[in-house]
């Protein structure tokens, strides 16, 4: 056991475990941050996808003593400034309008790489899109809304 | 919104599917509500099951047979280690009768000493620790003494039926006599795994009362509900079930939730504290139910016109090792076995046998998309054989008004097969299309076929193709089953004055949270949210039936729109000339609460005898058409699905996004089943039962669907709506597999056309194209 710092959406966090615990039963488990999901805990779902200092993660995958003084970024901290004003972010917002949640458990690991290719500076083409997403499954909605809904935001405005 | 009036008086709805690059749609849902749970899933904020936390609470695993079909003669426990620190549970422990209610009582809770275990996954203990780490050190330590008895896979050598069927019409040998041609083949799929993206999870809190309370991912809260009150004995309100926010299901826990919940609360009872059972992905896909693997054969006989004139079907399923729903699965599948068609001498025949693999059991189309896989793909070959088009053959035989089923069914409404085929048709340009892959096979091959290697390269490395598929589906249940599971359904004005709609129909992403309150409030005349849809908490809700069938918005929602109606005259009788949602408020405060609770009445006319297989089989049917477009490279056999367009008759739209989801979803799980998703099965056991080796498509797999939404309402329902769920399950995979033939000219008889089997056909192993 030892201490792990790093910030997790823009708060400090401590944690005192095995340095092999997954960063997904940290967040989950030690930190109650339970928006970040599981749905195979091999790498194959992306259900876990956080960004870790920008980059796109399977949560599952990674040893939080590889987070020791890096940046974590979950689905809890995508809208903060948004959600002080009761509401959600543009890609929240997009997702909503366009119906790309269905069941939903899939959603937080999609939003997450959608953030990271729309932050990266990611256009509106579709196979660029699909691409990014290429790592989280979802099994509800054939991803045409899902596309819709980042193709709407990583469109500029006029 | 664009509108067309058809001549029959079917509408289309179609908008804008594709975002036009460079337009944001904020109005993309505009007029109709959002999803209701939309910003508690977006955030984070929502709970499924494992993300509850209960103080004090141990975790539970399955100890599982490894075996196919054995003797259980002993279960010993390590003596070396100390048991008293954890809870262990047997058949033993099983305070009443150790069955997993349903159809049929052959299913144990845990196999019992002495009893036989009958499939490699079958649970025979259950061990629950104060933790994981203590699970996996242990979960060795319990050892199953057994005796092997020979096992069958093959389900056309097994003797034990779970259930047979056979329905006829006309004369069977006078149809083929009359025949110009004849047309045999033999079709098979396999098992599917319905891979909603959170596993399985229960979680059982032990009662005050000496009952349970199951926090759960599950469909049909009152299936497990039933279960639990008679495997552990227990009231009505002993037993509790509250259904969490549900990260999928298709058919995937419509059964297999009671089993698990009945594992949790055997532990949470004997270690009197809640037991959290959350399966990992392995024993998910290993453990629980898939879509039954079917060998359907048959026998058409067509004019040269291309007129239907006998059909003779055989259908094979393999319902694994116990019977689960498998007779209603079969029952399905041979209803739709012929297809959307009208024919005046059939035979359909099935039965559902039993194998030493784990039990297969309800999966998005329910039976459906195995025959209908089968009478399309056969469909195709006699237009090949006859030179004619697959549009024309459809055209020629399609059910239209009036026509009847081989169980007597008068079409008397609501037939839409010939709206949704034109509109597939004219939308992807199909015969145009068609022209332009035959030309390029005609210039690559010199005969419009491949011929046997050596395979094209370079340039002309990727052959096109355009495949149609046209199909039903039966809205509701089969048969008498609406009658006799007899729902309800209930609004209430509460005494605070708040409107809730209470039904036990379970939100795992098709949306009901969102349309129930909307059809409500349509109905009320007040805002969407200002009605509330009470939690699937069988303490709560009534049993308004299982979450399946497409049957939520059909039958439940008509019940609800009742409720709703009676509320609204209720209040307004009392508060003349108020309308009602000036007058709901100040009615509560001076009369309290009023609750109509809405019971299931047999749609008018509808009659169907189960006995005889004679009648009406379902109140309505929906109808849908699929065509794909593909890209075969020659050298590999990799197939690119590029687009669908999908045209489905869904009675009546109620929400347009919400039903497109289901329509873009369903498509693509029928194009996984065409292409990619197979389980291998190797003496009873899946060898691929993870999500690195079991593939379902990803963003950059799936194709661009294009959703057209048809709306031939049914009368019988208040709002016309058919269901839409299954739908397009039913279509896509033969739509894919006729693409590939135009591309390749080759016929895949099984799915899915992996890469393999189009190389093997192209090189005439098997399904070369008919003679
Ligand atoms: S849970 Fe991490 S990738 Fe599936
Ligand atoms: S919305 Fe259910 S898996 Fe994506």
């Amino acid at each position: 056991m030892s201490a792990y710092r790093f910030l997790v959406n823009g708060a400090p966090a401590q944690v005192d475990v095995p340095g092999m615990r997954r960063l997904l039963d940290v967040l989950r488990d030690d930190l109650g941050l339970t928006g970040t999901k599981e749905g195979c805990g091999e790498g194959e779902c992306g259900a876990c996808s956080v960004l870790l200092d920008g980059q796109v993660v399977d949560a599952c995958l990674v040893p939080v003593c590889q987070v020791e003084g890096r940046i974590v970024r979950t689905v809890e901290g995508l809208s903060l400034a948004a959600r002080e004003r009761g509401s959600l972010d543009t890609l929240q917002e997009a997702f909503l309008e366009h119906g790309a949640a269905q069941c939903g458990i899939c959603t937080p690991g999609m939003l997450m790489a959608a953030r990271a290719y729309l932050d990266a500076g990611g256009g509106p083409d579709d196979e660029s899109i699909r691409e990014a997403i290429a790592g989280n499954l979802c099994r509800c909605t054939g991803y045409t809304k899902i596309v819709d809904a980042i193709v709407a935001v990583a469109t500029p405005l006029e | 919104m664009p509108t067309r009036a058809f001549t029959s008086g079917v509408q289309t709805v179609e908008r804008a599917l594709v975002v036009d690059p460079g337009q944001r749609v904020p109005g993309r849902a505009a007029g109709f509500p959002l999803r209701r749970e939309g910003p508690a899933k977006l955030t984070g904020a929502a709970k499924y099951t494992d993300d509850l936390v209960f103080p004090g609470a141990w975790h539970g695993i399955t100890i599982r047979s490894t075996e196919a079909h054995a003797k259980l003669v002993a279960i010993e426990l390590d003596p070396d280690v100390d048991w008293s620190k954890v809870v262990v549970a047997t058949a033993a422990d099983i305070p009443g009768d150790n069955v997993v209610a349903s159809i049929k009582d052959d299913q144990p809770v845990l196999v019992p000493v002495g009893g036989v275990i009958r499939h490699h996954a079958e649970p025979v203990a259950l061990l629950a620790a104060p933790d994981k780490e203590t699970l996996r050190r242990l979960k060795g330590r319990i050892r199953l003494v057994t005796e092997p008895l020979p096992p069958v896979f093959d389900p056309e050598q097994s003797d034990h039926v779970f259930a047979k069927y056979e329905v006829t019409t006309g004369d069977l040998a006078l149809g083929f006599a009359g025949a110009d041609l004849i047309v045999e083949g033999t079709y098979r799929v396999g098992h599917q795994e319905q891979l909603y993206i959170e596993n399985n999870a229960m979680i059982a809190v032990p009662g005050d009362d000496g009952g349970i309370v199951i926090h759960g991912s599950l469909q049909c809260p009152y299936y497990v509900h039933k279960a639990l009150k008679r495997a552990l004995r227990l009231t009505h309100v002993q037993a509790r079930v509250i259904a969490e926010e549900t990260g999928g299901g298709f058919g995937g826990k419509e059964e297999y939730p009671s089993m698990i919940a009945l594992h949790a609360s055997l532990l949470a009872l004997k270690a009197k504290r809640p037991v959290r059972m959350i399966y990992e992905r392995h024993e998910d896909i290993s453990a629980t139910t898939k879509r039954h693997p079917a060998i359907v054969r048959h026998r058409s006989g067509v004019t040269k016109d291309g007129v239907l004139v006998a059909q003779d079907v055989e259908v094979i399923m393999d319902g694994g090792a116990y019977c689960t729903l498998s007779p209603v699965v079969l029952s399905r599948g041979l209803l739709h076995a012929g297809g959307p068609y009208r024919c005046p001498n059939v035979r359909l025949r099935a039965c559902a046998t039993r194998t030493n693999t784990p039990p297969n059991g309800a999966f998005r189309g329910f039976g459906a998309p195995q025959t209908e896989f089968a009478a399309e793909m056969q469909l195709n070959r006699i237009a090949e054989r006859l030179e004619m088009s697959p549009a024309e053959l459809r055209r020629r035989n399609v059910y239209r008004l009036n026509d009847t089923t081989p169980t007597g069914q008068v079409l008397r409404e609501s037939v839409a097969a010939e709206e949704v085929l034109e509109q597939a048709l004219g939308a992807s340009h199909f015969e145009r299309i068609r022209e332009r892959t035959a030309r390029e096979s005609a210039e690559r091959g010199g005969s419009g076929t491949i011929p046997p290697g050596p395979l094209r390269s370079g340039d002309r490395r990727v052959a096109n193709g355009i495949g149609l598929a046209l199909g039903w589906h039966g809205a509701g249940f089969t048969g008498s089953g609406e009658v006799y599971i007899g729902s309800i359904a209930s609004v209430e004005l509460t005494a605070d004055g708040r409107i809730r709609v209470l039904t036990a129909n379970t939100e795992m992403g098709q949306g009901t949270k969102t349309v129930f309150p909307q059809m409500v409030a349509a109905e009320l005349g007040v805002p969407s949210d200002w009605v509330e849809y009470a939690p699937q908490d069988t303490a709560e809700v009534p049993d308004s039936g299982p979450t399946v069938a497409s049957r939520t918005v059909m039958v439940v929602g008509g019940l609800v729109i009742r409720a709703a109606r009676r509320l609204k005259a209720a209040v307004e009788e009392r508060n003349p000339g108020v309308p009602f949602h000036e007058a709901f408020r100040d009615d509560a405060k001076a009369n309290g609460a009023t609750r109509i609770d809405q019971k299931f009445e047999a749609y008018p006319g509808v009659v169907f005898d189960d006995a005889t297989y004679v009648g009406d089989a379902y109140p309505a049917y929906g109808w849908a058409a699929a065509v794909a477009s593909v890209e075969v490279d020659l050298d590999t056999a990799e197939v690119t699905v590029r687009d669908v367009i999908a045209v489905d008759d869904v009675g009546k739209v109620i929400h347009p996004v919400l039903c497109e989801g289901q329509v873009e979803g369903g498509t693509l799980q029928a194009v996984g089943y065409a292409t990619l998703e197979e389980m291998k099965v190797r003496d009873g056991r899946y060898l691929n039962d993870r999500l690195a080796t079991y593939l379902i498509p990803t963003a950059m797999d799936a194709p661009h669907i294009r959703t057209i939404l048809v709306e031939a309402p049914f009368s019988g329902a208040p709002h016309g709506a058919k269901g839409v769920g299954e739908l397009p399950m039913d279509v896509a995979a033969p739509a894919v597999i006729a693409a590939i033939h135009d591309a390749t000219g080759v016929w895949i008889h099984d799915l899915p056309a992996t890469p393999e089997r189009i190389l093997a056909a192209m090189h005439g192993d098997r399904g070369a194209p008919a003679a």
